[in-house]
């Protein structure tokens, strides 16, 4: 043991003075790696609060009419019914304004948040004066208190959560106090639920043929590298094809003329089918890859099986391989939804609608969808706009991110059940 | 016992039905293949419909006629029959041949002998008419490819089309984005796979993920109302303008951080423990089995994974056109305003955009070199994977 011992310490007599600078060394650029993790996490961190810091805080509001003089028996304007809206309108508004509102609508017609609108669009005209950060909001409310009544007397100061119920109802609104997203959200689901019916299907299909027929010759590798290097052209690429096939070349289908459909107020085929099967091409490669994977996964030993009671090719495929494969196939199905949801790029190029706020009401409609609602409103200068756009920002983030994890939770879910 | 007296009957029935039973073609699966292979197929169609929209509009680009302005006028009236006119002496010149352009008459010349041009009157269906004195000569031309891949100035309104300010603006942001993202990533890469337990892996690779499945308009967002004021304070508001390329770079690279560490980080664990165990049983520390024997075993992986988020880099769009500027400009300051080839396509495309103008076709041609340039860096980076991948058993 001991003559062990000496061995081992003659043969690192040149090795173990170096050692201490070796773990130190070791030591720094453990720190190192460990801080380009925070790195990250921290951007990520940033990168919420950020949002959030725009999405809440206080703002000071002139009322034209205090809403608070139009409550009625103690029940608050936010929550008085329909029948005692209308009523406050016909109160406070000229006769000649209310017959006309009348005339464009009738108000039997119309529905609460409609009403809840023009009462505070003719009534309360609220108008947000000035908006400070939830960050200045939480550690500087003194001064801000103090800023209020030295500037804005009239003005009066409250914590507004960009992000209400008015919010997600309301339409598109060139005020960024009446401001909402449901057109948008409407449009998304619109292009979204397209892409997918157009994708899906071929994708599989794709799949299928690549993992289950295709021989491997010539023209299916060429299938094979071109769907990995359509995976990585860029999204903008795509909405430039979509320019030139589906809004330009298909006009006459995807604007609706060729059945008759077509939305009098829809022109050059910028709708809602030209934007759905520009997302589908986009996510296509994406689904077929993920496809793949899935398809590849299900053991060999279940075909086998199958091919031995004497079942056909399609027969395996349909009644085996498909089902068990379903769980990963559905999880890269809806990573494609998040990413189709969240592209704004080939939107734009395809030629989103500036302005809607009307919903739309198929696939001929124009359209807007929320990340495109996102990018007009962060480039327009007001302020104002941001913390409408961060709001935008937050109910898409948690529209993603729930998609994610229902996907995540789909595949831990199914991920061992083969095994 | 009970499946002898099952299976007996079926025998007898094989030997009778032999014929029945041989393998029939099947119109139904036939059919059925030939629809799989039509979607496996639509895929190639996809990629020659870009090639082909692009390639044709990119054409029109180079050869759709443009009015040049010559800086020069008529000096004396011209009548609808008359074919000399005196113009200003001093201009840019143009040649026997060329097409010029009064007011809306388009002439061809014929002879110039210093100031007096003679031409033939109303060319390309426009009809001769009397211009009066000080009516502008333009000179049609088109956009040459030398113009287009040299010239470094673009601007549509005087018929400039040079791509160089917007591919410089491009690698402008991509550069940084790259400084930030690939040291970065790799770094994280190496944690992940190297150092952190399986506890701390499975709770740090997903909140990675959400970062990469975050919509890049977000990021845009980010690098307005966050990393411009930021740069902003740090550098002072007089050097760094409220668009600018290093803001858009630097959040970019948050963007394609993730990309990098997890396809990093994924050929990192593909390399067997063997080869760790091995270093470690010859005396190398944590780090230099890290870095020394793992990295380069994994390093066709990790610059696979380098090409592809520099290609994404190029590509990113909703950024650059929040965040990197409006308006081409041809700077290596990181601090001024510079619009990329994604920004302009999607700045240009915002509004409505006639089918049948330069600015229609100009995005074409802009998209055709994005295409390009993303397809030979994924094709390079699929080369290296297929060509320098160790394969260990």
């Amino acid at each position: 043991m001991k003559a062990n011992k000496d061995a081992i310490h003659l043969d690192t007599s040149g090795f173990t003075p170096n050692l201490p600078r070796r773990h130190r060394v070791g030591k720094l650029w453990l720190v190192i790696f460990r801080f380009a993790t925070v790195v990250g996490l921290i951007a990520l961190a940033t990168l919420l609060l950020n949002v959030m810091n725009s999405a809440f805080g206080y703002v000071a509001v002139e009322n034209k009419v205090d809403p608070d003089t139009l409550a009625v028996n103690g029940v608050e304007l936010d929550d008085l019914p329909k029948a005692e809206l209308v009523r406050i309108l016909q109160e406070n508004v000229s006769a000649g304004l209310f017959r006309r509102l009348e005339n464009d609508e009738p108000f039997a017609e119309r529905s609460r948040l409609d009403v809840y609108n023009l009462v505070l669009e003719r009534v309360v005209e609220p108008r947000v004066v000035q908006q400070w950060s939830l960050q200045d909001s939480l550690f500087r409310r003194a001064q801000i208190e103090a800023e209020v009544a030295a500037n804005y007397p009239k003005a009066e100061l409250e914590f507004k959560s960009w992000l209400d119920k008015y919010f997600i109802l309301n339409p598109q609104s060139a005020r960024a106090e009446r401001a909402g997203v449901r057109t948008a959200i409407l449009g998304s689901l619109w292009t979204v639920g397209i892409a997918i019916v157009f994708a899906f299907p071929i994708g599989v299909g794709g799949a299928i043929y690549l993992e289950e027929y295709a021989a491997d010759n010539a023209i299916n590798r060429v299938i094979r590298t071109n769907i990995n290097n359509l995976a990585g052209v860029p999204s903008i690429i795509y909405g430039i094809l979509g320019l030139a096939i589906f809004v330009r070349a298909l006009e006459p289908l995807t604007s609706g003329t060729l059945l008759g459909l077509a939305d009098p107020t829809t022109a050059n085929g910028r709708t809602i089918l030209s934007a759905g099967l520009t997302l589908g091409l986009l996510i296509l490669p994406m689904i077929i890859i993920n496809a793949q994977e899935a398809i590849r996964a299900v053991p060999s030993s279940l075909r086998q099986a199958s091919y031995g009671l004497g079942a056909t090719r399609w027969q395996t495929v349909w009644h085996h391989v498909l089902p068990n494969a379903m769980p990963g196939v559905l999880t890269g199905a809806i990573f494609a939804i998040s990413r189709a949801m969240g592209e704004t790029a080939p939107l734009v190029v395809i030629g989103a609608s500036t302005f809607i706020n009307v919903d739309p009401n198929g696939p001929f409609a124009k359209f807007t969808t929320l990340p495109i609602q996102i990018y007009q409103w962060t480039s327009r200068p007001q302020d104002v706009f941001r913390n409408i756009a961060a709001a935008a920002i937050v109910v898409l983030v948690l529209l993603l991110l729930s998609l994610n994890a229902s996907a995540v939770i789909l595949r831990n879910r199914f991920s061992r059940r083969l095994d | 016992m009970v499946s002898q007296v099952n299976t007996r009957p079926y025998a007898n029935e094989t030997l009778t039905h032999r014929a029945a039973l041989r393998r029939r073609p099947k119109i139904s699966e036939t059919l059925i293949q030939g629809f799989l292979f039509l979607c496996g197929a639509l895929s190639i169609l996809v990629t020659v419909g870009i090639v082909y929209e692009l390639g044709k509009e990119s054409l029109l680009f180079f050869t759709r006629q443009q009015w040049e302005e010559t800086n020069r006028t008529l000096v004396e009236p011209m009548d609808a029959a008359q074919t000399t006119f005196k113009m200003t002496e001093t201009g840019m010149g143009f040649g026997i041949g060329d097409t010029i352009r009064l007011r809306r008459e388009a002439t061809e010349v014929i002879d110039i002998r210093g100031d007096v041009v003679t031409v033939e009157r109303a060319h390309q269906n426009t009809t001769a008419e009397a211009h009066t004195v000080g009516v502008e000569i333009e000179l049609s031309r088109q956009v040459t490819l030398a113009e287009f891949f040299t010239k470094t100035e673009w601007n549509p309104q005087i018929g400039k089309y040079g791509i160089w300010a917007l591919v410089n603006a491009t690698l402008m942001t991509s550069f940084t984005a790259i400084i930030v993202a690939l040291p970065l990533g790799l770094c994280v890469a190496i944690y992940l796979s190297e150092y952190a337990s399986t506890r701390v892996r499975s709770t740090l690779k997903p909140l990675l993920e959400v970062l990469a499945a975050v919509p890049t308009v977000v990021y845009g967002y980010f690098a307005l109302t966050f990393m411009t004021p930021l740069l902003r304070a740090i550098f002072g508001v007089n050097t760094v303008e409220i668009y600018n390329t290093a803001s858009a770079g630097i959040v970019i690279g948050v963007l394609i951080l993730p990309l990098v560490s997890s396809m990093a980080e994924d050929a990192l664990s593909a390399v067997p423990q063997s080869l760790r165990q091995a270093a470690y049983s010859l005396g190398a520390t944590r780090l230099e089995t890290a870095v020394k024997v793992v990295v380069p075993a994994a390093l066709s992986g990790i610059a696979a994974a380098f090409i592809v988020a520099i290609s994404r880099a190029i590509g990113e769009t909703m950024v650059v056109a929040i965040a990197a500027g409006a308006g081409p400009a041809f700077t290596f300051n990181p601090f001024k305003a510079a619009e990329t080839m994604t920004g302009h396509i999607v700045r240009i495309s915002g509004g409505d955009l006639s089918y049948d103008s330069m600015d229609y076709n100009s995005i074409f041609a802009i998209g055709l070199m994005l295409f390009f340039m993303t397809l030979g860096l994924n094709i390079l980076s699929q080369r290296i994977v297929k060509r320098f991948r160790e394969e260990y058993e």
